[in-house]
């Protein structure tokens, strides 16, 4: 477990390397460079785990600490790692899913003009990601959480000549500032509660210094939430993400889908035991999970983008993972979270593939009849979209089906009713997004579909895995025997006797509810996966007839319910203007006008008090003399 | 005595002024070289001060005390501590970079060099100045090279700018002088000794009605400088005009004279009176913080938008030093550094800008990437080390500061942390439209990338700019004895007033209802 270090030093050697010689080595060594150092991240990451396992399972926590990074009086933050079930669980996600996409890039990438530039960042960000997973602080975890936003920002607007591009990246660093503001101040919040920001030492102090249901409890906890919010993309910050599409696809499946938007859901987890002190914040977390849920996946329902039907499809599948964690079922979370990487970044680089092959078309009213040219990501894109749906027994049925038990168990109808109906349009939205691109009648362009190709080796490769993965993925967390759960239990509930009263994750439920509960999310996909087909093979014609009927409803829907329109006039043009109002009202003419018009007023009194300077010797005397009166007696009156 | 590091790096630059002052004028050449050479000397026997400094002591470091003028209690006293060590290193290592930056001035190269150097040796002299005279005197001398650079060698309202400086700077300093005097004469009435010895100074039991408006007088001179707002009009002006290498020593060491003011002066001289002004100065902190960043946004010109910024930055800066706790101080003292750095290259990656296209207009960029990218990445660091981006130097100091001010109060620190969207907000904003887009304008088809020199003047920043955010230690473990003593200076003189007050007042109120006791008291 020493060898801890090496899984950052490697990512970030490929950082150095290719960030300053990348420009001259030739493309193929600095692809190899940077899945190198990824790949032997990832292999550091399974030792590690395999060290892990083999201790006692109450045991397993171990911190390597490095150096002081910032010490002033009482606040300190230790440069230190921390490895426990959680996060070695996501260091494997990240090297592992971010060597596959590494390996990917390289041919989706091939040609590009910044191609050294496109992987230094890429080893940058799974650097700080694992950095963020990592960390035995709040501070240190804050370097990787800004980390990667840096990098989605630098991805995002990686090309950046395209004003969309550069657009994007901007609105997704600021944006994820205003979830960083939360985080800013629940650090310090957490500092001063309890003159610590180590994670061990808080965790074990939280349920001693605070009461259930504290106010400082419940701040901690939302100031939290609203980083995780802004970095998770939920309601309200959630706009950014689907703009952020404007980044190429490896990243699109890396950062924006697989690995950094779940870093609010594991930020959550981390800090479990101070979301259990505060039921009022875990309502919060579940309302607005289920929330955004159901509201991204209705978005979903009417984008004809490939892309952007992905992005609020991620959306709402983080929606679930939090809804999980509002509920206390927080290795639900991480499960939904695991299958999650694998089949939303199978789904992004299958997309990726078509829009590979197709030329850069990204509009899926432009493709369809794609199964034959593509055979080999069709098939995976099809598995990909099976577990998306929650179809046994891919990966993401038992994730899903597991947070909608625990919604319904633990949570309320409410939460249950949430959760399922978004089920039902994601299968509805996710088999459109097949038919439309895959089935029917081909809509391509000619000149396009005269090169349409399987793509190469190393993009299919990823695939072939990734789609593996979604399909054993789920047994991780196979209802009769949960890996999953056994392994994360002692990171749950650290403050074991104080938590909630079914806090903790031993909590059983029976087994015939458990099975009818499967078999109605189940049969929740096929109706969605059914209507689907209906509307879009059967009876094509059918979807414009609907719109037909329903435009008004549409329209919102379609432009995704004027969100950004309402923030643009809400938020962004009145700061704007009054920013204008500050600068050419109050700077210019209030204050600088006070200024010069002193300076007018002197110069006004001077031609009065020129008057008195005459040149005589005998004036000035007179002066002095009058002057050294007034003197003394304003100093006699004084003292 | 010990080899006299400070005074040689002082005056060196001075002397290199007077060599300057017989060298013909037309070679140019070796004009830059002798300046170049005097402030490379200057910084490197500066050097020691950081290596040599010694942890374990708030007491000054390398003082050096001579009598200059007997009959009136002035010497020449410097030293160092712990608080203005870095600011030295700071001046010393910015007029540096500053002269290779004034590389291509052309006109009156002569005149020119003469000013920096004077000016270097005006600035390090206040920050190790120990006697309130010497440090008069130097504040005063730094302040007419700074004018000459701005009126000569500026832009077209190079005169307007340049006199508002002088007048607005000249302003805080009067009142400053007359502060001055006065604590001389008060030390005189209390100890019976003609002296301007800050250390004994420190010692002085100011009454509270004269702490009120000696912190007055010297909060003037030193919030003019910071600048804060609504003192901060002359700053947009002055940087606009003045010449990249002024606008680099003006935000970058000047600009922390009035905060050093504060810390040094203002807190242990009057520390009743600082105490009972947190209320209004943290409030214009944070107005500074809010509207600085706010009106950065909206600006068109580069400069502009940089001295906003400034603005903000200081903002956050006077906060720290008036929460009175060590993580703010220290933040405070860190962020004057950092502050210099970042906000000093950027005033240099946007002359290198004027340079090459004789614009600082933002509206007249877009795209530059395409063909500066070894530009665009300095840039990028720099834009991000500004807005305070963990694992760079910006983010330590303001973390700090933030840290701080939430101990004493929380609206406060939770109103400033609003900084830290916006600060994303100006400068991605800007760089977003220099950087990125399409280039269209065809009069940047052709920009050249950096050369050599500007490498060699961007690299180490770019590289202290990572040594600072990932491993602040050897820094702020130097502050640390004198920060905590400073604090307990503080706050010891503090609670003596508060004491003596409350004893005052139980004297008042015996007085009054009860005489007999009053009397049976005092006897």
């Amino acid at each position: 477990m020493d060898l801890i270090g090496y899984v950052l030093l490697f990512p970030i050697i490929g950082t150095i390397i290719n960030g300053l010689f990348g420009k001259k080595l030739n493309t193929s060594l600095v692809g190899i460079i940077a899945c190198t150092a990824i790949g032997l991240s990832f292999l550091v990451s399974i030792l590690v785990f395999i060290d892990l396992l083999k201790l006692p399972p109450e045991s397993r926590l171990f911190e390597k600490e490095y150096f002081l990074w910032i010490g002033s009086g009482s606040f300190k933050s230790i440069a230190g790692l921390q490895v426990d079930p959680l996060s070695t669980v996501m260091i494997l996600v990240v090297s592992g899913v971010g060597f596959l996409i590494h390996v990917y890039s390289i041919g989706y990438m091939h040609g590009d003009d910044g191609f050294y530039r496109y992987f230094t960042y890429l080893n940058l960000f799974t650097f700080a990601m694992l950095l963020l997973v990592l960390a035995n602080n709040f501070l240190l975890m804050f370097i990787g959480w800004e980390g990667v936003g840096l990098c989605s920002y630098l991805l995002i607007g990686y090309w950046f000549e395209k004003k969309s591009a550069s657009d994007a990246g901007m609105k997704a660093f600021v944006v994820n500032r205003i979830g960083d503001f939360g985080f800013l101040l629940a650090i310090m919040l957490i500092f001063v509660t309890f003159n610590t920001i180590d994670f061990t030492e808080v965790f074990l102090a939280a349920p001693e210094h605070l009461e259930v249901g504290s106010i400082v409890a419940t701040m901690i906890a939302l100031l939290l939430f609203l980083g995780a919010v802004g970095k998770s993309a939920q309601i309200p910050l959630y706009t950014w993400l689907p703009d952020a599409m404007e980044g190429p696809t490896p990243v699109s499946a890396l950062i924006h889908a697989a690995t950094m938007v779940t870093a609010g859901v594991y930020m959550v987890v981390r800090c479990n035991v101070l979301y259990m002190l505060s039921p009022f914040s875990m309502t919060v977390v579940a309302v607005i999970g289920g929330a955004t849920a159901l509201f991204a996946a209705t978005i979903g329902l009417a984008q004809n983008d490939i892309k952007r039907v992905l992005a609020y499809s991620t959306v709402s599948q983080i929606g679930y993972m939090f809804l999980a964690c509002g509920v206390g079922a927080f290795v639900t979370g991480i499960f939904h979270l695991v299958t999650h990487a694998f089949f939303k970044a199978l789904l992004f680089l299958g997309s990726g593939s078509v829009i590979h092959a197709l030329g850069g078309e990204q509009d899926m009213r432009k493709m369809g009849g794609l199964k034959p040219h593509l055979p080999t990501t069709y098939k995976t894109f099809l598995i990909g979209t099976l577990a998306i749906s929650g179809i046994p027994p891919f990966a993401g049925f038992f994730s899903k089906d597991e947070i909608l038990l625990e919604a319904f168990t633990r949570g309320s109808l409410l939460f249950w009713g949430l959760g399922g109906f978004a089920a039902f349009i994601t299968a509805f939205y996710m088999f459109r997004l097949l038919f439309m691109t895959f089935h029917g009648k081909s809509n391509m362009d000619k000149h396009v579909e005269e090169h349409v190709h399987e793509s190469p080796m190393s993009i299919v490769f990823p695939l072939i895995v990734l789609a593996f993965l979604s399909v054993v993925g789920g047994f991780l967390g196979f209802p009769a025997a949960s890996a999953i759960n056994d392994f994360l239990a002692p990171v749950i509930g650290g403050g074991g006797h104080l938590a909630m009263a079914d806090g903790g994750e031993a909590h059983h439920v029976s087994g015939r509810l458990m099975y009818s509960m499967m078999g109605l999310s189940t049969g929740i996909a096929l109706v969605g996966i059914f209507l689907a087909y209906v509307m879009y093979i059967r009876n094509p014609d059918l979807p414009a007839k609907i719109v037909d009927k329903f435009k008004l409803v549409y329209k919102i829907i379609y432009n995704k319910y004027y969100v950004d329109e309402i923030y643009d006039a809400t938020v962004v043009n009145p700061t704007v203007k009054s920013s204008f109002f500050l600068w050419r009202v109050i700077d210019v003419r209030v204050i600088d006008g006070f200024v010069n018009g002193v300076g007018r007023l002197v110069e006004l009194k001077s031609e009065v008090l020129r008057l008195f300077q005459t040149g005589y010797v005998r004036n000035y005397a007179l002066s002095m003399l009058f002057g050294g009166v007034i003197i003394i007696i304003c100093s006699l009156i004084l003292l | 005595m010990n080899f006299p590091i400070l005074t040689i790096a002082t005056f060196l630059p001075l002397m290199g002024a007077i060599w300057l002052l017989f060298i013909n004028k037309g070679k140019e050449e070796k004009i830059r070289r002798i300046a170049l050479v005097t402030a490379i000397g200057s910084f490197i026997i500066s050097l020691p001060l950081f290596f040599n400094f010694n942890l374990n002591t708030h007491e000054f470091q390398f003082v050096e005390k001579v009598p200059w003028i007997k009959e009136f209690g002035i010497s020449y006293y410097v030293g160092i501590d712990g608080i203005s060590l870095f600011l030295f290193l700071l001046t010393s290592f910015l007029t540096l970079i500053s002269i290779l930056a004034s590389w291509t001035i052309k006109d009156r190269i002569k005149e020119y060099m003469i000013s920096m150097l004077v000016l270097e040796t005006g600035m390090l002299g206040v920050f190790i100045s120990l006697d309130l005279f010497l440090f008069f005197v130097f504040w005063e001398v730094m302040l007419i090279p700074m004018y000459l650079l701005i009126g000569v060698w500026g832009g077209p309202r190079r005169v307007y700018a340049a006199i508002k400086f002088f007048i607005y700077t000249m302003a805080g300093s009067v009142l400053m002088l007359v502060a001055i005097i006065s604590l001389y004469f008060m030390n005189y009435k209390a100890t019976g000794e003609y002296t301007f010895d800050l250390v004994k100074i420190y010692e002085l039991d100011i009454p509270m009605g004269a702490q009120f408006w000696l912190f007055l007088a010297f909060f003037f001179a030193f919030a003019i400088k910071v600048p804060m707002f609504p003192f901060h009009t002359w700053l947009p002006d002055a940087h606009v005009e003045a010449p990249t290498a002024a606008s680099v020593i003006l935000a970058g060491v000047l600009l922390k004279m009035g905060t050093y003011g504060f810390v040094r002066f203002s807190l242990p001289l009057f520390p009743y009176a600082s105490h009972q002004f947190v209320p209004i100065i943290a409030w214009l902190a944070i107005v500074g913080i809010i509207y600085g960043a706010l009106v950065a946004m909206v600006q068109e010109d580069l400069k502009k938008l940089v001295a906003y910024s400034s603005v903000s930055h200081l903002g956050f800066v006077m906060l720290g030093i008036f929460v009175f706790n060590i993580q703010g101080m220290e933040g405070g003292i860190l962020m004057m550094v950092n502050h210099g750095l970042s906000t000093g290259a950027l005033f240099l990656l946007v002359g290198m800008l004027y340079e090459r296209r004789h614009t600082r207009m933002i509206a007249d960029f877009g795209g530059l990437t395409k063909v500066m990218p070894i530009f665009a990445v300095f840039f990028m660091i720099i834009t991000l080390s500004s807005v305070g981006l963990p694992g760079m130097n910006g983010f330590v100091g303001e973390f700090l500061v933030l840290v701080g001010t939430f101990k004493s109060n929380i609206l406060y620190a939770t109103l400033a942390t609003t900084g830290v969207i916006l600060a994303v907000c100006y400068m991605l904003w800007m760089f977003k439209r220099v950087m990125f887009n399409k280039l269209t304008n065809p009069e940047n088809q052709k920009l050249k990338d950096l050369n050599k020199r500007e490498w060699a003047i961007l690299l180490p920043i770019a590289i202290l700019v990572f040594w600072i955010g990932i491993y602040p230690k050897p820094l702020i473990s130097r502050m640390d004895a004198s920060v905590n003593h400073l604090l307990t200076q503080v706050d010891e003189k503090y609670k003596l007033t508060l004491n003596r007050l409350e004893k005052d007042k139980i004297k008042y109120a015996m007085k009054d209802e009860l005489p007999e006791l009053a009397q049976y008291q005092e006897d």
